[in-house]
């Protein structure tokens, strides 16, 4: 029997119901994603068996620092994903801005933010996506950027579709741009999907639900804000991301 | 706005941490996908090192899954100290030419310590480097840092090299091994001078130890 939206549904309550009962036993906060989850069917030979091996990172270690990039490593127009062609790409044409902090709130400067995401269609411009959906010859939806003083960024971009997958009978996975994020540290690396609101998909999305805390669902989400939309061009939203794990400075000043 | 989002942004405009409380919670991971192939690897993402270096090494292996499958679709960064065990890295690991767009490769005298090379069809990938120097009180390693399809989280390990055994009995994540696990760690020299193997399992027989940072 192939396996249905109701079955993946189920699998994801259950999941979310034990972790709010842990949480409701004194159970810390979990962020992310737990890398064995039943739903996101790829995962389930992906993730290691043994626990994580702790490591107590001294001033000496390696991953306490991090790859640097600088304005060798992006082009002018690279943060503009409308301007990569000769024509206009079809779409919602929109703007993402934000800043990249870590978690003691500092910003993250001059460090490198990717970004790739499907068409307006739901079409990646990548040889193995079969969808049915159009391509458009004017967008291939890849982005880059160095970050500000402040740690801000800001793309321009059109709004990606949704699109189906194999997971499960009548898979889609809700509109979403995939970010690529360096830190000071390599212990900061993050690779993350940001979503838009209100999308109906989100609950029938295992991926986005195998973060189980709601509050941290809610960070992956960016907020409409009328303020960054620009009259007669582009829709804005905000999207703020924070980074995870010890750096240098962290183990200099302490935990935050 | 949500509240969170709120305090972030205040933490932020202080240009500090917001003290006394709780640190921002971590925007959360999810899996690379399996279409970052256009946009994240970059001509010369495994060669690293300058062209003028002396000894370089080459490292390379194979990731596989918990069934020995192959991953054709995993994506491996790895970063590491210069020849003299320097951590400055430097930029230009993907130099863009601002003519056309393109990639220009490496400047080839800079050593930018970031290699980024996604798994071919047999799951296999390759970097040529310099082999790290080491740091106080740590043997010489790599850090490998893994993505793909189907890892909500990323996972970090580390290659270390096989000659430095004396080194590897002072090293406090190899001593904290058993012998067992401790091997998954270390390259394998092959018959090529400077040619090293390192095999990635996800999951199963011979997994390998992937490390946590947070605690
Ligand atoms: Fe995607």
């Amino acid at each position: 029997m192939p396996l249905t939206q109701r079955d993946i549904d189920r699998e994801v309550a259950e999941l979310r119901e034990a972790y709010e009962a842990s949480r409701a036993a004194g159970a810390p906060a979990v962020h992310h994603p737990a890398r064995d989850y039943a739903p996101y069917r790829s995962s389930a030979l992906r993730h290691p068996h043994r626990p994580l091996v702790p490591v107590e990172p001294d001033p000496e270690t390696v991953e306490l620092h991090g790859p640097v990039f600088g304005p060798t490593d992006v082009t002018d127009i690279d943060h503009d994903l409308t301007r990569q062609h000769t024509g206009e790409p079809l779409g919602e044409r929109i703007t993402v801005s934000g800043r990249l902090l870590d978690r003691a709130g500092r910003p993250v400067r001059g460090q490198l933010i990717e970004l790739w995401q499907a068409n307006a269609s739901g079409r990646y411009a990548h040889l193995r996506d079969q969808h049915p959906a159009p391509l458009d010859p004017n967008f291939t939806g890849v982005g880059r950027t160095l970050t500000g003083d402040d740690g801000s960024y800001s793309f321009t971009t059109v709004k990606p579709g949704a699109y189906p997958w194999r997971n499960h009978e009548n898979a889609w996975r809700p509109a979403h741009i995939h970010f690529s994020l360096f830190g000071t540290a390599f212990t900061q690396r993050l690779v993350t999907q940001m979503y838009f609101p209100g999308d109906p998909l989100f609950a029938h999305d295992p991926i986005l639900q195998s973060v189980t805390d709601e509050r941290a669902r809610q960070a992956l989400v960016a907020a409409y804000d009328h303020e960054l939309s620009r009259s007669e061009w582009s829709l804005g939203y905000r999207w703020d991301i924070v980074l995870d794990g010890p750096s240098a400075t962290w183990i200099e000043e302490g935990r935050p | 706005m949500t509240a969170p989002e709120n305090t972030r942004d205040q933490a932020a405009a202080d240009g500090q941490g917001p003290h006394g409380s709780e640190p921002l919670q971590p925007t959360p991971s999810h899996t690379v996908g399996p279409f970052y192939g256009y946009a994240l690897p970059f001509p010369g993402g495994g060669d690293v090192a300058p062209a003028n270096a002396a000894d370089t090494v080459t490292v390379h292996g194979y990731v596989r899954d918990g069934s020995g499958a192959p991953v054709p679709d995993a994506l491996i960064e790895l970063w590491q100290a210069d020849a003299d065990g320097g951590l400055a890295g430097a930029p230009g690991s993907m130099r863009r030419d601002p003519v056309d767009g393109g990639h220009l490769g490496r400047n080839g005298v800079d050593f930018t310590g970031f290699a980024r090379v996604p798994t071919d069809a047999d799951g296999h990938w390759t970097a040529r480097t310099v082999k790290p120097g080491a740091r106080p009180g740590h043997p010489p390693y790599i850090s490998v840092c893994v993505f793909a399809r189907g890892l909500l989280h990323h996972l970090f390990t580390r290659v270390y090299f096989p000659e430095d055994t004396r080194a590897h009995t002072d090293d406090p994540l190899l001593a904290s091994l058993d012998a067992e696990r401790r091997e998954t760690l270390l390259a394998t020299a092959e018959g090529a001078t400077g040619s090293y193997r390192f095999d990635i399992r996800l999951q199963g027989e011979k997994e390998t130890v992937f490390l946590d940072f947070h605690r």
